[in-house]
């Protein structure tokens, strides 16, 4: 009876398991995957999809249309908009992923030790994260933006610490529910120390759910990063940074529609495609 | 008894302590860590102040006093609708900002209001109609609208906005606008990322109550659809809806500073990009703390709200033992990070205890 018993449950398992692979490999994500893995290259080797030089434009003509050329055209100095995109995927990128690590490694330590700890420690911790995430997180960052100066990873910072709320309260929903378990019981009693017991269990049980929210971060990170770069608080002209690219073609939107449009299409399918991986990780992993 | 006196008087607290200590935050970031903000502005040789003069604007801004005492002059300040003086101009900053609220109010309405309309019918498309035939493929693509605009960045839809319909259409010009005109594309361009996530819960609480037994019940007994959607559902996926206005409050001010920006609307968020831009400390506070203000009051309404529409909260309240006291507590906490999850796009059900909850 018990054979039988485990034998059903294995197959529904591996049907489970089988629909989600499938789930995992739909359409929609192979496609983002090859957005991503594409926008990383850009970030890693960027000499390999263009030869232009991103800061100059030499002699060629200023505002060209797209062309095979040319394919976002050129903007007001005559540089390729296409080869500014490709070379800003780095500094956007970089700056994404600082944002989300200031927010990742903050958020999850005081998510965790609120959990474990519970109490008054929980309590405080707590009412801190309420009071980051009372503040709009646009003017959090703004007012850190401020204080540190302008740059690129000072606005990565100022974006990962209005990120640190989220990631803090899930890891604490995570760490009380496995706080409770047996095992977490019996490390304590068999001699574990707080810290030993966060390290060793908490930590390791808690964190997929916080790696995918991690994921989809990402996405929401490159748009907020984007955007202080819009508003000219990111990294400084000439070097490209999509945010700021959008910000000069700006100038030229009645005349040269592609160098605003055709960047902001890139930025958008990038964040459109963090969001699938990540949704689909998180798919995966629950 | 509707409202629980205990429990209003407990969230009134909580919200006084949460703004007083966002104060005292941004207190410390904008006021504390820059320094002497006199010496910077009045020791510029090309002022032609004396030592003398710049002493006496030191007594009279209190510059040389400890922190503690500055903290209390500026609280006392802010609770007085005293701002302080602007680093930039030497205008007053409650001036300032009385001047621009209006122009901001009015843009944060009609964006809500239209964000609203928009969530609605994405989310009734999205849900409602035959499950086969071209109809379906429509509501898959609608089903996927809302994680669209959240990836659109704001700046740039305003940008796309004003190239489409000011310089390639010519519906609105944007050179010299009446009013009314001048409010359209601004609002679009609040309204589209801000529909996303109020979609997104709208269209989780309708597939909700659709699944429940007292609408097969109904459709059982013969009623339409749309009779259905009207009388059943419509009531009952209203609520999940009112949390998300205190939620989207954030965003609502993010894409006011953006769009503001984008189109040159004089208001709160262009004084805000340029005290950022000017260094304006004073300003910049001012504003944090009165839109902090403003998140918990609509988060405080909307809570103390909450019973008094949905008759269930209600019981469960009043029956609430000492142990439930904790997860109540905790209603905000799970609330906000479902919300988050759901504008990036996530349906999120790591809470276990939310299922019980609803179940």
């Amino acid at each position: 009876m018990s054979i039988v018993f485990t034998r059903g449950q294995g197959t529904e398992t591996r049907r489970a398991r089988g629909g989600r692979a499938r789930a995992a490999l739909s359409p929609a994500t192979i496609v983002s995957a090859l957005v991503l893995l594409i926008a990383v290259a850009w970030a890693l080797a960027p000499e390999l999809f263009t030869h232009f030089d991103p800061n100059d434009g030499g002699d060629t003509p200023a505002l060209l249309a797209p062309s095979l050329e040319h394919w976002f055209g050129t903007d007001q100095t005559g540089r390729d908009a296409f080869t500014r995109v490709v070379y800003g995927a780095s500094q956007s990128l970089l700056a994404a992923l600082v944002a989300v690590g200031v927010g990742l490694i903050v958020g999850t330590t005081i998510g965790l030790i609120a959990g474990t700890r519970r109490g008054l420690v929980d309590d405080v911790l707590m009412r801190l994260i309420d009071v980051l995430l009372s503040i709009p997180a646009i003017l959090l960052s703004l007012s850190i933006v401020v204080v540190l100066g302008f740059g690129t990873i000072n606005a990565a910072i100022a974006v990962g610490v209005t990120a640190i709320a989220q990631f803090a309260r899930l890891a604490r929903s995570q760490a009380v529910q496995i706080n409770t378990s047996d095992f977490v019981a019996s490390a304590y009693g068999s001699g574990g120390t707080f810290f030993s017991v966060l390290t060793r269990h908490i930590l390791p049980n808690s964190i997929s759910p916080v790696l995918s929210l991690a994921v989809l971060q990402v996405g929401s990170a490159i748009l907020q990063i984007s955007t202080l770069g819009f508003l000219g608080y990111g990294t400084p002209p000439p070097t490209p940074e999509w945010g700021l690219i959008i910000a000069e073609g700006r100038n030229f939107v009645a005349t040269a529609w592609w160098l605003t449009v055709l960047p902001g299409l890139v930025v958008m399918a990038i964040v459109l495609a963090t969001h699938q991986i990540g949704n689909t990780l998180r798919k995966v992993t629950s | 008894m509707i409202l629980d006196t205990r429990y209003l008087f407990l969230r009134l607290g909580q919200a006084i302590l949460v703004l007083l200590l966002a104060f005292t935050a941004a207190f410390i970031l904008l006021s504390l860590i820059p320094g002497d903000g006199v010496t910077a502005r009045f020791a510029d040789p090309a002022l032609g102040l004396s030592n003398d003069q710049i002493a006496e604007i030191r007594e009279a801004t209190g510059a040389d006093d400890s922190w503690w005492s500055r903290y209390v002059l500026s609280l006392t300040g802010f609770l007085t609708g005293d701002f302080g003086y602007s680093v930039q101009t030497g205008a007053a900053v409650s001036t300032i900002i009385a001047a621009a609220l209006p122009s901001t109010a009015v843009l944060a309405a009609s964006g809500f209001v239209t964000a609203l309309v928009l969530a609605v019918i994405i989310a009734v498309f999205a849900t409602f109609g035959p499950s086969t035939g071209p109809t379906a493929r429509v509501r898959r693509v609608l089903d996927s609208v809302p994680s669209l605009f959240i990836s659109i960045p704001v700046f740039w839809l305003g940008i796309l906005l004003i190239q489409v319909f000011s310089f390639q259409l010519g519906v609105v010009s944007v050179v010299d606008p009446g009013p009314a005109e001048a409010l359209v594309l601004p609002t679009l361009t609040v309204a589209v990322p801000l529909s996303a996530p109020i979609a997104q819960v709208l269209i989780r609480s309708i597939t909700e109550v659709q699944a429940s037994g007292f609408v097969k019940v109904t459709t059982a007994k013969g009623a339409s659809e749309l009779w259905i959607l009207i009388h059943t559902v419509a009531r009952n996926a209203v609520l999940p809806g009112l949390t998300i206005i205190g939620l989207v409050f954030g965003e609502l001010v993010a894409g006011a500073v953006v769009t503001e920006t984008v189109f040159g609307r004089n208001g709160i968020g262009l004084i805000t990009a340029q005290a950022v831009t000017h260094r304006d400390n004073p300003i910049l506070l001012a504003v944090v703390v009165i839109a902090t203000f403003g998140y918990v009051i609509i988060n405080l309404a909307v809570d103390l709200l909450y019973p008094v529409i949905d008759v269930r909260l209600r019981t469960k309240r009043s029956s609430a033992s000492a142990g439930r006291a904790l997860r109540s507590h905790d209603e905000p906490t799970r609330r906000a990070l479902t919300a988050s999850a759901a504008s990036v796009g996530v349906d999120l059900d790591w809470d276990d205890e939310t299922k019980e909850k609803n179940s």
